[in-house]
């Protein structure tokens, strides 16, 4: 198997390819898991120079643990490197002398060929980062010294002397993501430099660092000394370690340390710049040369790995730089101009590029609070709108509260209806508003007692009331079960239901006179307006089924719309009357004056009540957020006609028409009043771009495929150009005018991902990846990603949550493309 | 430690001969369920029992129950505080700060009611056991001594075995779960020379006139020790006080057991200089001389050895003869032993497998998290002989803290041996945030058994509902669906409260600087005790919850929230405590769990093909929630949704298809959110 090393100068990318392994995840995509294998044909599968992981367990062994799994994420690292990685099962037949006789005997073997090259306990294996740093240390033995003691240490600085450069690293432990960081950089580093890596504190307190209990990394410049007395220079790389920072560090230590230049240097670019890191311009003159010179070296040996040092010849330059300017600073963003210094002290140069650096980052954090929308920042309209209304005074004292003590007791005296909320739930907060104006409305009208319960306070007695959740409003009536109410947390169907609770369900009627006047809408007169339809259920005196059945229906209306019961003997002259056959339901439409008979024969309650509420719905009713949710549930495509004001009778007609031909009675037609319901505008404009005149007939397909189809508004809205128009779509001839989004309800914003953010700080210098060879595979997430990026608005901060992409090996995936984003931007 | 406890002396064990001989003519009596003691725990598993309407019976060797606290504390002063109040009128909220009650429903049945001492005395603890009892009618048989519990393997049994029971008397009582409560009852001894000269904490004299102008040496370290140190510290010439590690202050550990402020007088003397001292050593290692006056001396245990047997006492050598500072040197007139109490497993036969526990818990019977003896099934350990599950941690050796573990164990059996699945409110997803944010504010259990008990909310299929259970025994998750009867496939969420990892410790200092966090992005590294939510898609396996991190109450979730901890132990804040749960949830469930108004739900309906779960579960059932004038105004100036322009523009996320654009029209203009982030900053 051939190793091969693809470096690319591009920033951000050192890829380490395998031939072999791209082929592979081409052809074989299971190859990400861990491969499963009797010893047999695991050693059957070892090729030569080919490195292999293998854990070797009982066949009976649970088939997870904290060891496979991490073993499980290090099979794709470790394939870029080359080496496999395989779970062999020891099974009874096949005896293999790495078979352990006990279950925590058992080890992980590293081959190269078919070569023992060395064992690991599992527990030193600890988690995915020692796995590689591990078989890595095994495999580079060579390539990476490990020392003890300074003795050791001087002694590879004299050997290499003029020969070749040190890379020198402490680490606190093996197997740690720093080891993993700096075994990474010697698998690519390792022929080019030489590695010396040591554990021993006192060896790095020896060199003279400070702050040793992190980890370090030095460049020992051991190639230029000719003198064997003379030390090596030494380069501490001050970023935490992680690999792509030993990366981007190696780059410019390899840098040439001065160059001289001649041109604009506005134009001039060194890998410094690619890599982020500004340029300084020492301005130079013939006369003074040689000083310059010296002084550039020294500047450049204290800039080492911070900013590219060059020597400006001002004499063979073309363009004009200001007199005095002895320096020129130039940024390794994109458009920002030169900067002309005149320093005359080599320390301000340093720190001037010092100080930018911090800068930099400092206008880099301001730029990400300014984009996106704050995770901080209420998005809930509800909660929103209760905390900035929080200083209202409401008039609380209309209504009762009631405490503990006094719940029992006061539910018990009188009709009362209960709240029950949260003092800080803000839907609570919202509706005890809407529950107030209802309390103003009835302001000494009324016998039912309004009363309110904080179960914020009181979480015992909403508990024993059976309330779970908030906010929800009971009424407690003398020798009655409570009621939940379940209509709209509105003032106006609140009020409604207490208004028509003051009547029983259903009204016993117990004369013709009082039935007549109860159809007539004359007995209950003050009540009409909450209920535009009185029902009246009519039995003879022996149906006691079906009155039974009718009375449930009855009770469980009450509040919704008035039912009334007649079944006196004399019964049937009401049933001639209005041409019903007993049992029936007489339905009287107050505004329309109209009484209607339905059969009930062996309907059981349920059905009862939804006849009833069928009944309640209109022929073409003006849309509005309150009744919108009792046509949606017929599941039928909408006809609105969105209309600026009252409708016009003319279209009205037009459609009534149409219902009564039977045109429409796939659909289900209605109008909108944009002057009550001033919402519509907003829907309007979701349809139409731009929006013509007003009104506007639309059909709106909700329920399947989303498709909105306008009525051409140059057609005027009568019959004949309906029907035509219903035809063509029937037919499939009309294009729609836009397709409602179909989009999930996502996560508005993402969350702290505290997850992340404890993992940072248990590894204090996490690793970041960097990215590797491109798989088939990871080329068409990554268009995806980016595609997803683009369409995203805002930029999404590394320490956020985003479950769906989350998993435990993601996180180096995620920080990475966060890190690419950054570099995009 | 073990203030709480009952402590029952049972009796000789020349009754076990008279068992043996007494032939079992008839069919003893049967009980589903028998529980020994009946102190503090065995009266709170009583009255699930019995609320329960379960086959049980209490046995308590005294006349009276809660009988330890007849005699102990010696000095007859509780340290468990009774905090009759708190400003809030939530009686969840206030057992979180009444460390003497018992749970039961009656509000007449509560410790503050007994007493208005802050560190109440132990007489009224009695009374208070004792009213419980009669109040609640429970089954105890008193003067009963339960001498030798044994097991009769039964096929039929529901545990495949009876416990057999005998008393003083011979009787014998056959009992399908066994339920001890018998407290640590055994005064904790260490064998070294001249142990016999020490008096215990049990028997001696508490009148401080016995004390006058005395050396005293107290060994222990406890609160025990304490207590007997502050009682006498007025009229001895000094007292020492001996233990093996240094002393750990309740406060600096979080750990109820610890010393408590209450008792550390000595302390305070000892840091300024009057006479009084504390003094590290292994007892073990020491031996304690009389010598011919009765003074006592203190040497070393070596010493005694080297010396022939037959030497007088004033001959031994003593350590100050090579070195004459020894801290120690002076004669001391008494030594009082105040090392704590061990668990009584005299009365149980082996064949139950009642083992104790290991080095640090040699005191209590070992047992699962469950409380479930690991010997044998059908056998569990209640009280204060149960803290080896949370020894140091939680509070569970107190009655503060086992009232709720007793519950747990009930909740268990209810399931186990009735089909009753553990109790759990189903509640539509929208109620997510609301039904963590109630529990994080009132539960007492999650707040006094933190890291211990820990309420689990599991979610339906889609994540459209869920089912919450309060107060779970957060080690046996893996378990949870076969000890509840509930099921947990589509993932969960637990609901903790932790301390800061690094916070609390004996060498603590817990008043740093910085010691509190404010910012919510910070929460994590929250210090003070503070809700952690763990979120997982699968139920974690037992190796899971085995091999979790160190340090970590449960394995490692597939995300986590802290909410910030709150000086006021109030998380309520909106956008401080429930805006970052809402989005930590949404985030975790991958939907929008906001809360609309009735009008924007209308909008959605015309304008989308899907609704948020809010506007499907509320207003597409009638029950959408209008807005009232000023809350609409308010709607409009924060701009979250613009009456004027469609809405959801500010919904339109990274989820955002290429059709969307076209239907939405106009640019996505200037986020409506970045312009409210102003107008807030604006306000705030």
């Amino acid at each position: 198997m051939q190793l091969q090393l693809m470096m690319s100068s591009g920033f951000n990318v050192f890829r380490v390819g395998i031939s072999f392994v791209i082929m592979c995840s081409f052809y074989m995509p299971t190859v990400d898991s861990l491969l499963e294998l009797s010893p047999q044909k695991y050693f059957s599968t070892l090729q030569p120079g080919k490195a292999s992981l293998a854990y070797f367990c009982q066949a009976d062994s649970p088939r997870t643990s904290v060891f496979l799994e991490e073993l499980n994420e290090a099979v794709r690292p470790l394939q870029d490197y080359g080496i496999s990685v395989a779970k062999v099962n020891c099974v009874k037949e096949e005896i293999s002398r790495y078979c352990g006789k006990e279950k925590d005997l058992m080890k992980a073997y590293l081959f190269k060929g078919n070569v023992l090259l060395r064992e690991f306990p599992t527990d030193t294996l600890f988690d995915v980062n020692a796995i590689v740093a591990h078989v890595l240390f095994a495999l580079l033995f060579n390539e990476v010294k490990y020392i003890t003691n300074l003795e050791d240490l001087q002694n590879i600085e004299n050997a290499l002397k003029g020969k070749a450069n040190i890379i020198f690293s402490y680490v606190r432990a093996i197997g740690i993501p720093e080891h993993r960081a700096v075994m990474e950089a010697a698998f690519v580093y390792g022929t080019a430099y030489q590695f010396v890596l040591t554990t021993e504190i006192a060896l790095l307190e020896s060199i003279g660092s400070e702050d040793v209990e992190y980890a370090h990394l030095y460049f020992f410049h051991c190639k230029l000394v000719l003198d064997l007395t003379q030390q090596c220079r030494r380069t501490l790389m001050e970023q935490p370690l992680t690999t792509l920072n030993i990366h981007l560090f190696i780059k410019t230590m390899k840098a040439p340390l001065l160059t001289e230049v001649a041109e604009d240097p506005q134009q001039v670019s060194t890998v410094h710049l690619q890599l982020g890191l500004p340029l300084v311009f020492i301005v130079s003159q013939q006369a003074t040369y040689e000083a310059d010179r010296r002084t550039a070296e020294w500047v450049a040996w204290r800039l080492l790995g911070k900013a590219g040092v060059l020597l400006l010849l001002r004499d063979s330059l073309e363009v004009n730089i200001p007199q005095h300017a002895n320096v020129v600073f130039k940024r390794a963003e994109k458009g920002v101009p030169l900067e002309f210094l005149v320093l005359h002290d080599v320390d301000l140069i340093i720190s001037h590029v010092e100080h930018n650096m911090h800068i930099e980052e400092i206008q880099k954090d301001e730029d990400d609070d300014m984009e996106g929308p704050d995770i901080d920042v209420q998005d809930d309209e509800v909660a929103e709108t209760v905390f900035r209304d929080r200083k209202r005074k409401l008039p609380l004292e209309l209504t009762v509260e009631l405490t503990e003590e006094t719940f029992n007791a006061t539910v018990m005296a009188s009709d009362s209806i209960v709240l029950f909320y949260a003092g800080w739930q803000a839907v609570s907060m919202a509706f005890l508003q809407s529950y107030i104006d209802v309390a103003v409305k009835l302001k000494g009208t009324s016998t039912m007692l309004l009363t309110r319960i904080n179960c914020a306070d009181w979480s015992d007695i909403c508990t024993k009331q059976n309330v779970t959740e908030f906010p929800i409003v009971k009424m407690y009536k003398k020798g009655e079960n409570p009621v939940s109410y379940a209509g709209m947390l509105g003032t106006k169907d609140l009020l409604k239901f207490i208004q028509l609770n003051r009547i029983s369900y259903p009204v016993n009627i117990t004369s013709i006179q009082a039935a007549e006047e109860y159809l007539s809408g004359e007995l209950y007169k003050d009540l009409i307006s909450y209920s535009s339809v009185s029902v009246l259920g009519l039995f003879s005196p022996t149906m006691t089924t079906a009155k039974e059945d009718f009375s449930e229906a009855g009770n469980y209306l009450k509040g919704y719309v008035i039912t009334g019961i007649y079944s006196e003997e004399d019964v049937l002259l009401l049933s001639n009357k209005y041409a019903a056959s007993l049992p029936a339901l007489l339905l009287a439409r107050h505004t329309e004056g109209k009484i209607e008979s339905i059969p009930l024969a062996n309907t059981h309650a349920e059905d009862i009540v939804q006849i009833v509420t069928d009944a309640l719905l209109e022929m073409f009713p003006e849309i509005t957020v309150e009744n919108l949710p009792s046509y949606f549930r017929l599941q039928k495509p909408l006809l609105i006609l969105f209309s600026d004001g009252s409708i016009n009778p003319q279209y009205k007609k037009a459609i009534l028409t149409l219902v009564k031909q039977k045109y429409l009675d796939s659909l289900t037609p209605c109008w909108l009043n944009l002057k009550n319901t001033p919402v519509g505008k907003g829907i309007l404009q979701a349809y139409f771009d731009p929006l013509p005149p007003l009104p506007l007939l639309v059909l709106v397909n909700l329920h399947s495929g989303g498709q909105v189809f306008a009525f051409p508004s140059d057609q005027a809205i009568i019959e004949e150009n309906l029907v035509l128009w219903l035809k063509k779509l029937e037919a499939g001839l009309e294009n729609h005018i836009t397709i409602l989004p179909a989009q999930e309800w996502k996560p508005p914003l993402p969350a702290y991902d505290f997850l992340s953010m404890m993992d940072a700080a248990t590894s204090q210098h996490s690793t970041r990846k960097i990215p590797q060879c491109m798989k088939e595979t990871d080329v068409q997430e990554n268009d995806k990603e980016q595609h997803e990026d683009k369409s995203a608005v805002r930029k999404e901060p590394i320490e956020t949550l985003r479950i769906k992409h989350w998993n435990r090996s993601n996180w180096f995936k995620e920080a990475e493309k966060s890190f690419r984003h950054d570099k995009e931007l | 430690m073990g203030l709480s406890a009952v402590a029952p002396l049972w009796g000789p064990p020349g009754l076990l001969l008279a068992i043996a001989l007494h032939p079992a003519l008839s069919v003893p009596p049967r009980r589903d369920y028998c529980v020994l003691g009946a102190g503090p725990a065995g009266l709170q598993m009583a009255y699930f029992l019995q609320r329960a309407g379960r086959d049980y019976e209490v046995f308590e060797r005294s006349r009276q129950p809660g009988s330890f606290f007849t005699r102990y504390p010696r000095h007859r002063k509780l340290i468990s505080i009774n905090k009759r109040y708190t400003g809030k009128a939530n009686a969840e909220f206030n057992l979180r700060h009444d460390w003497n009650s018992l749970l039961s429903h009656d509000p007449r049945l509560l410790f503050r009611h007994y007493s208005r001492a802050y560190f109440p005395d132990a007489r009224d603890m009695v009374r208070y056991l004792g009213d419980f009892a009669d109040t609640l009618g429970l089954r105890i048989q008193y003067n009963t001594t339960i001498a030798h519990v044994t097991l009769d393997k039964d096929r039929r049994a529901w545990n495949g075995h009876y416990f057999i029971l005998t008393d003083q008397k011979g009787q014998v009582h056959q009992c399908s779960v066994l339920l001890v409560a018998t407290g640590l009852s055994v005064p904790n001894q260490v064998d070294f020379p001249g142990s016999e000269n020490v008096e215990g904490y049990e028997s001696v004299s508490i009148d401080p006139e016995d004390f006058i102008g005395q050396n005293v040496l107290i060994l222990g370290r406890g609160n025990s020790a304490f207590e007997t140190a502050e009682n006498i510290l007025g009229v001895t010439n000094f007292i020492h006080m001996l233990s093996r590690s240094r002393v750990r202050l309740s406060w600096a550990t979080h750990y109820v057991g610890d010393l408590r402020a209450i008792n550390n007088g000595l302390l305070d003397t000892y840091q300024l200089k009057s006479l009084d001292g504390l003094l590290e050593s292994d007892l073990r290692d020491l031996a304690i001389l009389k010598d011919s006056k009765g003074k006592f001396h203190v040497t070393l245990k070596f010493f005694l050895e080297e010396a022939s047997t037959n030497q007088s006492a004033d001959a031994i050598t003593l350590p100050q003869d090579d070195n004459d500072n020894f801290a120690m040197r002076v004669p001391y007139d008494r030594v009082i032993r105040c090392l704590g109490w061990n668990f009584d497993f005299s009365i149980f036969n082996k064949s139950l497998r009642l083992n104790s526990g290991n080095a640090f818990g040699k005191k209590y019977p070992l047992i699962r998290a469950s409380y479930e003896s690991k010997g044998s099934r059908g056998l569990f350990i209640l009280g204060t002989a149960s803290h080896s599950v949370d020894y140091r941690k939680s509070a569970g050796g107190f009655i503060h803290g086992f009232r709720y573990t007793v519950r747990a164990v009930h909740r268990l059996l209810e399931h186990r041996h009735h089909s009753i699945a553990w109790p759990a409110t189903e509640l539509p997803i929208t109620q997510l945030t609301s039904s963590i944010v109630r529990r994080v504010n009132e539960a007492s259990g999650l707040y006094q058994m933190f890291g211990v008990l820990a309420d689990v909310i599991l979610l339906k299929e889609n994540a459209m509902a869920f089912e919450y259970l309060e107060e779970f025994p957060i080690q046996m998750l893996a378990q949870l669906e076969t000890l509840t009867g509930r099921k947990a496939r589509h993932g969960l969420f637990v609901i903790n409260m932790e301390y800061g990892r690094n916070f609390s410790g004996p060498d603590k200092d817990v008043f740093f600087d910085d010691r509190s966090v404010g910012h919510t992005e910070d929460a994590w590294q929250s210090n003070f005790l503070h809700p952690v939510i763990y979120y997982y898609r699968y139920l974690p396996t037992e190796q899971e919850v085995r091999f979790r991190p160190a340090h970590w109450p449960l394995p490692r979730p597939t995300a986590i929230h802290h909410i910030v901890e709150d000086f006021l132990t109030d998380w309520t804040a909106p956008i401080g405590h429930i805006l970052p749960l809402r989005r930590f949830l949404e985030n975790c469930l991958d939907t929008d769990l906001r809360s609309f108004y009735a009008e924007s739900c209308f909008l959605f309906a015309l304008t989308r093909q899907k609704l948020p779960p809010f506007c499907q579960q509320g207003y597409l059932r009638m029950q959408g929630l209008m807005s009232t004038e000023s809350l609409w105004q308010h709607r409009v100036e924060s701009r979250l949704l613009r009456d004027d322009a469609p809405a959801g523009r500010d919904l339109a996320d990274s989820s955002q298809q290429p059709g969307d654009q076209e239907l939405l029209g106009a640019p996505l203009a200037p986020g409506p959110l970045a312009q409210s982030l102003d107008s807030n900053k604006e306000e705030l």
